[in-house]
């Protein structure tokens, strides 16, 4: 696209690019983090993510602040419009992102000490390398603002939720073994939804990127395989 | 309260959106200024009751194209027009088309405000008394009251009715101006750049103006401005060199519009 007659106006969208990009890397580091430090048992690295939520806060709230004086002098049509109403709402998506992984470190206290199984761990760090696969993805695409990619990326959110049921299986499994499991299952669960909806916003990003590149919506409903809401008829 | 079908919803929408009447409509319009071309086979038709804005960079066409609208361009010696303007369903340009008449029934509002030095009631009076339109001193009185109404001045303008037009300010001028286009009740009111000369206040009290009139006239709006064309009109045209480029409804063309030059010249980058 060429620039702007205005060059402030190209700073004034770059500038939110870059924060984009910038609070994007951080809640990627701080899901991986949360998760590691979980597996580990790592309190330090736990409270590194909890105290990281800081800034990930502030630059959302940043990127606002620089989102409305843009609206409001540059006055931005088409799609430098639904650029800067597309970098509101990714912002806000990976705010939710630094929450969830802020709240799985949160539980790394509670679990610790417990000993979590090594075959849940593994399905717990499986199951975040694959929602960080589709955060990282999805930030790449904000830089290339590829639609093809953008939807094969909403494609894929099918995996983490049969990941997801599947987990949601193993520890009800666990908990039935033994009722002293239940504690520490139930945050592992927590920690499991978590990681789910991590995928969901990278999901939410995808599509914001696509409405932001074409002007329309992706078509068709998302593709789902979270069926662990059904799951309690199973256990009975 | 009934509650249509999503099917019969549906039907209604498809109706309206058929139900379109054209007001002008401009076949193959070509403008030669002696040799020089401005204008390339434009077709555009002009929907009634509705606010068309046209929009296009400096020497673009636009304004021609509107002066065709009422054959303002007839005043411009090495002028040539070709193609096929109608109004309803006459040809505006054929022999047997009286243009004084025609400039009754398609009014037009300048850039700069242009009262005659004359007093405002006598401004509003003018073009009625010579298009016949009032029997009487009461008729006159009724249609000059009725028109400033209409044009938002009455208030101001009542207790000097017999002070010269000129003596009011640049906005006051212009919705005068508009006044004396509504006094005839043209069909169809051309404005050429109405508010370039005006504050933001009295801008706004004329897209307010606009806004009302649409229910009752047809308008064709030419503006620079991108979001005085997003916030009074319907249907947006955007001309590029002498070309309509593309034609849509407002609301699409300021957030997704079809033509990349539309896209690059609203958001004022580098076409």
């Amino acid at each position: 696209m060429p620039s702007h007659i205005l060059s402030a106006y190209d700073e004034d969208l770059k500038y939110l690019n870059r924060r984009i990009s910038e609070m994007g890397g951080l809640a990627e580091q701080m899901c991986g983090d949360a998760v590691r430090a979980l597996v580990n048992s790592d309190g330090a690295l736990a409270q590194k993510v909890i105290s990281d939520d800081v800034i990930l806060d502030h630059a959302e709230r940043e990127i606002q602040e620089k989102a409305i004086v843009t609206i409001a002098k540059r006055q931005p049509m088409a799609a430098d419009l639904r650029e800067i109403i597309g970098t509101l709402r990714i912002a806000a998506d990976l705010e939710r992102v630094g929450d969830l992984g802020k709240n799985t470190a949160k539980r790394v206290i509670a679990v610790q000490g417990t000993g979590v199984p090594r075959k849940l761990a593994r399905g717990l760090e499986h199951l975040s390398e694959l929602a960080l696969v589709q955060l990282k993805e999805v930030l790449d695409v904000f830089s290339s603002r590829s639609v093809q990619k953008a939807e094969a990326i909403r494609q894929r959110d099918e995996e983490i939720d049969a990941m997801y049921t599947s987990l949601f299986r193993e520890l009800l499994t666990y908990m039935m073994e033994d009722p002293r499991n239940i504690t520490s299952c139930t945050h592992l669960l927590f920690c499991a939804k978590n990681i789910e909806r991590i995928g969901d916003h990278a999901t939410n990003i995808a599509e914001t990127i696509y409405y932001i590149a074409t002007g329309a919506q992706p078509e068709g409903e998302r593709p789902k395989d979270d069926t662990s809401n059904t799951l309690g008829a199973v256990a009975e | 309260m009934n509650m249509m079908s999503e099917a019969a919803v549906e039907k209604a929408l498809d109706q309206k959106m058929n139900d379109v009447s054209y007001k002008m409509v401009g076949k193959d319009v070509s403008v030669y200024y002696g040799e020089k071309r401005a204008l390339f086979d434009v077709n555009l038709n002009v929907r009634e009751n509705t606010v068309t804005a046209l929009i296009g960079p400096s020497g673009c066409g636009k304004s021609t194209f509107l002066r065709c609208l009422n054959r303002m361009n007839d005043t411009i010696e090495s002028c040539r027009v070709t193609g096929r303007i109608t109004l309803d369903t006459d040809d505006i340009y054929d022999p047997s088309i009286d243009v004084v008449e025609l400039r009754a029934r398609v009014g037009m509002v300048f850039q700069k405000p242009n009262p005659f030095p004359k007093s405002i009631y006598e401004n509003i009076a003018y073009g009625p008394r010579i298009h016949g339109l009032a029997r009487n001193k009461a008729d006159m009185d009724q249609i000059v009251e009725a028109s400033l109404q209409r044009a938002g001045l009455w208030n101001e303008a009542k207790d000097r009715l017999q002070e010269s037009g000129t003596g009011l300010s640049g906005g006051q001028q212009q919705r005068l101006c508009i006044a004396r286009a509504i006094a005839v009740s043209p069909e169809v009111i051309l404005m050429d750049e109405p508010c370039s000369a005006l504050d933001p206040i009295a801008t706004a009290k004329v897209e307010e103006l606009i806004h009302e009139l649409r229910s009752n006239y047809t308008i064709v709006i030419v503006t620079h401005s991108m979001q005085q064309a997003a916030r009074v009109s319907q249907r947006t045209a955007m001309f590029h060199l002498g070309q309509l480029v593309e034609e849509n409804d407002t609301d699409k063309m300021f957030t997704n519009p079809d033509d990349q030059r539309t896209q690059d010249y609203i958001m004022g980058r580098f076409g």
